[in-house]
């Protein structure tokens, strides 16, 4: 899903113009990357390789951070309190994983309050999957199984990404990602199998509501992302949107009928001869305009962040100086 | 920016820490990343939060990023290669009997 950020970019940020010396050192970091030689911080790197992948990174960052709003409205409403400390985990574990991928972002030179006053001005984007809204309980269970499921597909490439920082970040990231999935599918396969009529129903009606967003997140079809080419040359993306796509509902379709669900799409069906299932046409000008800013929930979203990021500014000044203030005390005793 | 441009934190932000984290008794620690925070305390409070939410570790060391002086990458060659042509330093640069190889 942070491959949007690849498809969200402005046109052609790229310098015409190079200077001998930078064309050389452009051809050394080329033939690193060929090599499969990995990036760090501090190794010279082309001004739009450090854009790039700031700018994914810390689209990834602000996804894993506003991400955690759905999903927390519910963990004063989860049905038990075995649910309800499974889903304090997990939306902690989101927190952290912004905290890996901002520390990441950092190291390509661009301070923490940067990236956030990016994000809560509307500049940088996050994925356009946080921006529905969790009408119900079965919706926590099926972003579980179906959103995380789709960053699992996204992200388990990256951890071969060729900047290492955020390669490193990514491993730590889908070494967590594993359960949440999980725990989202036994959420649902409890309703599925021991609920009743009208919880099932729920829960198809969940599966309804964010099959198609979720065939979103892998971004706009290879034929309509250009940037993806200088992405795979670069070793940042490793997969095209399509092919992770196509294997997300090849899964998808499979785990759908152990839970004893529906996918709304008529158009689903396998395909011997592809060796896939076919799916039907996704409708790209909603993701745009979810993306644009104009999906269900995009500007609360943005307001709470913002919110509770201003209402914490005198905790963070008032830590600041406690930790000042020590120094001083230190320094006259 | 060009790669020798030190990064400082705006003068609002909490300082940079790095974490480093031993995973059982015996072993050393290693470094496992960073994070923001006002005050030595708070760093080791919040390195056990972010970084050892599953057991990962028995033991955790937080230092000033800016207090970590490190290698120059452009002078990885000059500094490491010298070592490259001193197979003779390894054990195994030495072919012995086999009585006694296992030494």
């Amino acid at each position: 899903m942070y491959t949007q950020a690849m498809d969200t970019a402005p046109k052609d940020e790229r310098k015409a113009v190079r200077s001998v010396e930078e064309a050389e050192l452009d051809r050394r970091f080329d033939a690193k990357i060929d090599a499969g030689d990995f990036i760090e911080a501090k190794d010279w790197m082309p001004d739009h390789y450090r854009k790039t992948l700031l700018r994914q990174i810390s689209q990834h960052a602000h996804s894993e951070i506003v991400g955690m709003l759905p999903e927390g409205n519910w963990i004063t409403r989860a049905p038990t309190l075995k649910r309800k400390a499974i889903l304090l985990a997990k939306v902690q574990d989101e927190g952290g994983h912004g905290l890996y991928l901002y520390a990441a972002a950092e190291t390509l030179g661009t301070s923490r309050d940067q990236m956030i006053d990016a994000l809560h001005s509307g500049k940088a984007k996050y994925s356009s999957i946080f921006n529905y809204p969790t009408l119900t309980w079965a919706d926590i269970g099926t972003i579980g199984w179906l959103v995380d499921g789709a960053a699992i597909m996204n992200q388990v490439p990256i951890c071969r990404c060729s900047y290492a920082p955020y390669a490193r970040a990514m491993i730590r990231v889908c070494r967590e990602e594993s359960f949440h999935q999980r725990q989202g599918f036994d959420s649902l396969l409890v309703m599925m199998q021991q609920g009743t009529a009208a919880q099932k129903a729920m829960v198809q009606d969940a599966v309804n509501r964010w099959w198609w967003p979720c065939l979103m997140m892998f971004g706009p079809p290879d034929d309509q992302s250009p940037n993806s080419a200088q992405g795979m040359r670069w070793g940042i993306k490793r997969v095209s949107n399509d092919t992770l796509r196509q294997k997300f509902v090849d899964a998808a379709a499979e785990q759908a009928k152990v839970l004893g669900v529906t996918l709304p799409d008529l158009a689903l069906k396998w395909n011997p001869e592809r060796g896939h299932h076919d799916f039907g046409p996704i409708d790209w000008a909603e993701f745009w305009s979810v993306v644009g800013g104009d999906g269900p929930c995009n500007r609360d979203r943005l307001a709470t962040r913002v919110k509770a990021w201003d209402d914490g500014a005198w905790v963070r000044e008032a830590a600041l100086a406690h930790s000042r203030n020590q120094h001083t005390e230190q320094e006259a005793a | 920016m060009n790669s020798n441009t030190v990064i400082k934190p705006a003068a609002n932000e909490w300082p940079l820490w790095e974490v480093f984290v031993r995973s059982k008794s015996g072993l050393d620690h290693k470094h496992c990343g960073s994070l923001h925070a006002a005050d030595p305390q708070m760093a080791i409070q919040l390195a056990r939060d972010v970084y050892t939410r599953r057991q990962e570790g028995v033991s955790v060391w937080v230092v000033r990023s800016d207090q970590i002086v490190a290698s120059d990458p452009g002078d990885k060659d000059m500094y490491f290669d010298p070592m490259e042509d001193k197979v003779y330093r390894h054990p195994t640069f030495y072919k012995l009997p086999s009585e006694v190889d296992h030494m």
